[in-house]
């Protein structure tokens, strides 16, 4: 169940509250207290707007245990307008084929649950296509 | 000059072991290798697992083997690197021997992944990612190949068929390797038509899980008694990227490949051009070419047209995968890295019969932990006579 281990990242699944550099003003993210850029302390948080592109992507037919009920299903590694490069389930395609370059924006969703019926219900980011001429 | 050299041999065949256990697999391969390096008084044992606490809810492994291969007593300890396990094992041996304080030592890979399938063993692969930022959303090891494969493709606008390359030279060399999984060639058009697993990586740009064990004996030129040409460890090396592909600045070079390779020429003296065989970690075709281009036996972006053109097979330009690699004798985790190690060792030997490399001379063995998160290289050398 790992409870707190989820509590513990909510700021960065809920609300992809990462950090920026005091020093080189560098973004990071998932936070590490050390700008990979500068080699300073950065520990000062950050609130990403969610919005980035597809740098690439795949489609996963043979998942991780308690991940079976969403497959098939497309991840990507979506590079965030503010720089860092997040690794994430991409939702809401319908029938729209993902490129790379494509603009993405953060949603909410129900990432997987543990199976039984106590098990707990996890929350997280997945990224959407940004519909045309929303940009 | 004081050398450490690799003294004995042993591997078990790759394949699905029904009928084996970890324990039984590592202490065979273990008592091969002891038998074939003349039965030494071996004062260690490192053994390299990827996933037995995984997949067979076994931790303390190294002792469990000691235990089972009649060696309870000795110096033992499991040593973690994901796929680079073995790689990982055979480095703390040569530290071990080469500071002195062990003048014998086991380098043992072992790993058994049938006693998982389908989403369990996706779960438990998932824990050589990240596991807050890669692995809770539902990544797989295949689809961050996959992930990799589609940018390259892009990036370099390589031929998607050139890939193929990669699985045609393994199977083929498989066919000569009586312990490989895979013992037969396949066509061109096999590839082609081969079903679509995580686009745009088929099933044959993915190595198969299989059981497996092999293991090296090790010691210093100066202890050596043996009248067999031994071979020597020429450059030990271990280096490392962020865990994460999104962490990386550019997600193309493979960086612990890049520091880890030039390392080991280092202290081999030795440049790119003077290996004459490349048993590179090939796990999924797009890394065998990023570990290609890393290690610098090509320019970036351009190992698939080595692929394409059969620089790599036994006659080619850099001979690569020679017994199959892990496409065609099975990705065996942490047992990979010991298993190119044999196979290294006799190329050096000259007794790769059909698959043998004329003159080989210095062999480089390269393991990859995650996608490029960790590199392990040796370059291992005929002893002058």
């Amino acid at each position: 169940m790992e409870i707190a281990r989820h509590w513990r990242l909510k700021q960065q699944r809920y609300g992809l509250v990462g950090e920026v550099c005091p020093h080189c003003d560098h973004k990071i993210f998932p936070p590490r207290d050390v700008c990979p850029n500068c080699g300073d302390e950065a520990k000062e948080p950050f609130n990403f707007s969610g919005q980035g592109e597809v740098f690439s992507f795949t489609t996963i037919y043979e998942a991780p245990a308690g991940f079976e009920a969403n497959a098939p299903y497309t991840v990507a590694l979506v590079k965030l307008d503010e720089g860092p490069m997040v690794t994430a389930q991409l939702t809401d395609l319908g029938e729209q084929p993902v490129e790379i370059g494509m603009p993405v924006e953060m949603v909410t969703r129900k990432m997987r649950n543990d199976g039984d019926e106590r098990g707990v219900i996890l929350y997280g980011y997945k990224f959407r296509p940004v519909l045309a001429g929303l940009r | 000059m004081e050398e450490i050299l690799i003294t004995g041999v042993g591997q078990i065949p790759a394949g699905e072991h029904w009928d084996s256990s970890l324990r039984e697999m590592g202490a065979k391969a273990v008592r091969l290798a002891l038998q074939n390096a003349g039965n030494p008084e071996p004062q260690a044992l490192f053994v390299g697992n990827m996933l037995s606490m995984n997949i067979s809810n076994q931790a303390h492994l190294a002792t469990l083997i000691a235990d089972r291969a009649d060696l309870v007593g000795i110096e033992a300890a499991t040593v973690e690197a994901g796929g680079a396990s073995g790689g990982a094992a055979i480095r703390q041996a040569v530290l071990a021997v080469k500071s002195g304080l062990v003048d014998c030592a086991i380098a043992l890979g072992v790993e058994k992944f049938t006693d998982k399938a389908g989403g369990e063993l996706e779960s438990a692969l998932a824990t050589n990612m990240d596991g807050d930022f890669e692995a809770m959303q539902g990544l797989t090891t295949t689809s961050q190949a996959a992930m990799l494969m589609q940018r390259y493709l892009m990036q370099y606008k390589a031929e998607r068929s050139a890939f193929a390359g990669f699985a045609l030279n393994a199977h083929k060399n498989g066919a000569g390797n009586p312990n490989a999984m895979f013992q037969k060639a396949i066509k061109a058009d096999t590839y082609l038509k081969a079903e679509m697993v995580s686009e745009p990586l088929n099933m044959f740009d993915i190595a198969p899980f299989v059981d497996g064990a092999a293991a090296i004996v090790l010691t210093r030129s100066s202890l050596y008694k043996g009248s067999a040409q031994p071979v020597k460890v020429s450059a030990s090396a271990l280096s490392t990227d962020t865990l994460s592909l999104h962490d990386r600045v550019d997600v193309l070079e493979f960086r612990s490949v890049a520091r880890c390779a030039q390392k080991a020429f280092d202290q081999a003296g030795l440049r790119p051009g003077q290996i004459n065989l490349f048993e590179y970690d090939d796990q999924f075709g797009i890394f065998a070419a990023l570990a290609l281009e890393a290690t610098g036996f090509c320019e970036r972006g351009q190992a698939w047209k080595m692929a394409l053109e059969d620089e790599i097979g036994v006659g080619g330009r850099l001979p690569c995968a020679t017994f199959g690699g892990n496409k065609a004798r099975g990705f065996a985790g942490g047992a990979t890295g010991i298993y190119q190690a044999v196979e290294a060792v006799l190329q050096l030997r000259g007794d790769a019969k059909a698959n043998q490399v004329p003159g080989a001379t210095h062999a480089m063995i390269q393991g990859i932990g995650g996608p490029g998160s960790t590199c392990v290289s040796h370059i291992l050398s005929k002893m002058e006579s």
